[in-house]
């Protein structure tokens, strides 16, 4: 694989339940896996395989029920809310399928944002987002209202609002499930991108063409790992 | 965050839906504005009055015949107030609080002049009265001392009744008027002194008191007598004196109720102060029960709001927002739609009040601690009622909030 050996994320022995009413469901059944830097991973598998589970524990959005997740090295299974807020705000960014941005307020504010949470100074706040803006070609776009602007424009504004605190990972949840498909194209095209300057993406899909963009494939079947394979024919947008 | 981003945030999330937002401030908006108004027309009136009962002096007592402890009926009829008692607070020893005293009788009486017939009150008074009651005159003089010793058959006319009797800008010094088909002579005008409650002095014709009991009363008893003392604080004393005085000089004996009664225009302010301020105090409580029921307004919405927005909150959290970071936010929301409301009602409540107190023509009076209530009030129903909707939405579990539909 790398040659880093301390993952940026490792996941050890991760088991999710949930409770409906008497019964109580697995989603994750002991999943180990480690992702290291610079990683392009596609996450797969139809619906109720435990993939969004999984992208929710990874996120720090939600707690497992047993195992140990080590993020660069620290065990954060046991933060508390707060705690994993922060994690979220510094080692995560964060691109979804849809609601992506805050409507009615301006692109720039929107990919400020979580470095208002991080308390960046007004001015480097806005000179950073305007970096991460040109990096996907939006500058110009900038003073728009979210809701001005079409959906492949959303996701390029996500995309730099989650690269604009540097995180470990970008964890990409179906980013291209509500785009036709050559702007969808366009959009893995620019994570290929991000890979390629040194961007660690973690990909969340259940479609094998959009899965083809990443160097390496998990897939998952009824909460386990039913292969962990990489990309042998990786694919490239048309350019 | 800084609190001053949050204030703008709350402002664009308000922005965006402005009739819900309007609607949902109604409550505010109203309850401020008649709080502002209640307390604004409250205090002009108050100040109207005031002013009309200090400009007729602030240290004047006012002795009656009876006991008012009996109510007003007491004093109708009793003739136990002369002018020998007005001449012995007028002599006592000591004396020097008192600046003058007038005797004071009065009645009804037909006057005719000048082929006009008008029902006015004749006031017996004393040459001190005009200073007592700061009247001046805008033609002639008011009743001198050697009048009043002289049994002059003269009189002055009130503003109005001048006009009324003469007809307006007439000279009227030298007329002759017929009170009670007995002829005075017009020596002058009083000034215009406008009217207080149900008495109007610019109706009254003025006459020496001796004339008014010899010739047109035949009495020798007083009706009142009024008491200037030198300044306000030796009023309490000075109303003592006199009342010790009064009981030595009627035979009363101790104990016994006195046969005369004493008020001060002080007192008569400090009663009218504590009616007006408590008339204004439950005027503005039952205003303060629209301000609670547009407080539950307003924490209805802002919980319509949580649940509108689960999403928003949502991506917020995972964007790194933390608890207290989307506590503020819903918090300065609801605080920021309450002192809007506020400051739409301070303006409504101030406008009504400027045209109420034209039209009504009282003082204009709004006091800064009425513009800090309404802001104090508005920010305090916004954190009270603003608190639960917030600490819903800051509870909100972010993967919950994400699959929201």
């Amino acid at each position: 694989m790398t040659t880093k050996n301390v993952p940026v994320i490792s996941f050890k022995n991760i088991c999710k339940d949930y409770n409906t009413g008497s019964q109580t469901y697995r989603a994750l059944k002991d999943v180990s896996f480690d992702i290291y830097k610079n990683e392009f991973v596609a996450i797969m598998g139809p619906s109720g395989s435990g993939k969004s589970t999984m992208m929710h524990i990874m996120g720090a959005l939600d707690r497992a029920t047993s195992g140990q997740y080590i993020l660069k090295g620290k065990d954060i299974s046991e933060y508390d809310e707060d705690a994993l807020a922060e994690i979220r705000n510094r080692e995560i960014g964060f691109v979804f399928q849809s609601f992506n941005l805050l409507r009615r307020t301006s692109v720039l504010k929107n990919v400020e944002r979580p470095m208002m949470y991080a308390n960046v100074p007004p001015a480097q706040r806005t000179e950073r987002a305007i970096k991460a803006l040109t990096l996907v070609g939006l500058e110009t776009k900038a003073e728009n209202l979210s809701n001005n602007i079409s959906g492949g424009q959303i996701q390029r504004v996500a995309i730099a609002r989650a690269l604009v605190m540097n995180p470990s990972i970008i964890l990409a949840d179906e980013p291209t499930g509500n785009l036709d498909s050559k702007t969808a194209h366009t959009i893995m095209d620019f994570f290929q991108k991000l890979n390629a300057q040194g961007n660690t993406i973690v990909l969340i899909t259940h479609e094998d063409d959009i899965a083809a963009y990443a160097k390496r494939v998990i897939r998952l079947h009824d909460g386990t790992i039913k292969s962990d394979t990489m990309n042998s024919k990786k694919r490239y947008a048309n350019r | 965050m800084q609190i001053g981003e949050l204030f703008i945030t709350a402002l664009v999330a308000l922005r965006s839906n402005i009739l819900r937002t309007l609607l949902t401030m109604l409550g505010i908006i109203i309850g401020i504005a008649a709080v502002i108004l209640i307390i604004s027309l409250g205090q002009g009136a108050t100040k109207a009055i005031t002013d009309q009962i200090s400009s007729f002096g602030t240290n004047l007592i006012i002795i009656f015949p009876g006991s008012l402890s009996q109510g007003p009926s007491g004093t109708a009829g009793v003739k136990t107030l002369t002018v020998a008692d007005a001449e012995a607070i007028q002599n006592t020893n000591p004396s020097l609080n008192i600046r003058s005293v007038s005797p004071i009788v009065t009645r009804s009486f037909q006057v005719v002049a000048n082929g006009q017939k008008v029902n006015a009150s004749v006031q017996g008074v004393a040459d001190t009265y005009a200073q007592m009651q700061t009247i001046s005159t805008i033609q002639g003089t008011f009743i001198t001392a050697d009048s009043v010793s002289g049994l002059s058959r003269i009189a002055v006319l009130g503003y109005q009744a001048a006009i009324d009797l003469f007809g307006e800008g007439s000279d009227v010094v030298g007329q002759i008027v017929k009170i009670d088909n007995r002829s005075f002579r017009v020596i002058g005008v009083a000034n215009q002194k406008g009217a207080s409650g149900f008495v109007n002095p610019d109706d009254y014709i003025y006459v020496p008191y001796t004339t008014a009991m010899k010739i047109l009363l035949g009495q020798d008893f007083v009706q009142t007598i009024l008491v200037e003392t030198k300044n306000t604080n030796i009023i309490d004393q000075t109303m003592e004196d006199i009342r010790s005085l009064l009981i030595t000089r009627h035979k009363i004996a101790d104990g016994a109720d006195p046969d005369f009664s004493l008020r001060s225009s002080k007192d008569a302010l400090s009663t009218l102060g504590t009616i007006t301020g408590l008339l204004t105090s439950l005027l503005a409580g039952i205003a303060a029960i629209s301000l609670v029921v547009g407080g539950i307004g307003i924490m209805n919405i802002m919980l319509v709001t949580v649940t509108e927005r689960t999403k928003e909150v949502g991506l917020l959290k995972a964007l790194g927002a933390k608890r207290k970071d989307i506590l503020l936010q819903f918090l300065i929301e609801s605080v920021v739609l309450t002192l809007s409301g506020g400051a739409i009602g301070i303006a409504i409540g101030v406008g009504a009040s400027y045209g109420i107190t034209k039209v009504a023509n009282i003082p204009f009076i709004v006091s800064l601690s009425s513009l800090a209530l309404a802001v104090g009030v508005s920010t305090i129903v916004g954190l009270v009622f603003g608190i639960y909707p917030a600490k819903k939405a800051a509870d909100l579990q972010p993967i919950d909030a994400l699959r929201y539909e």
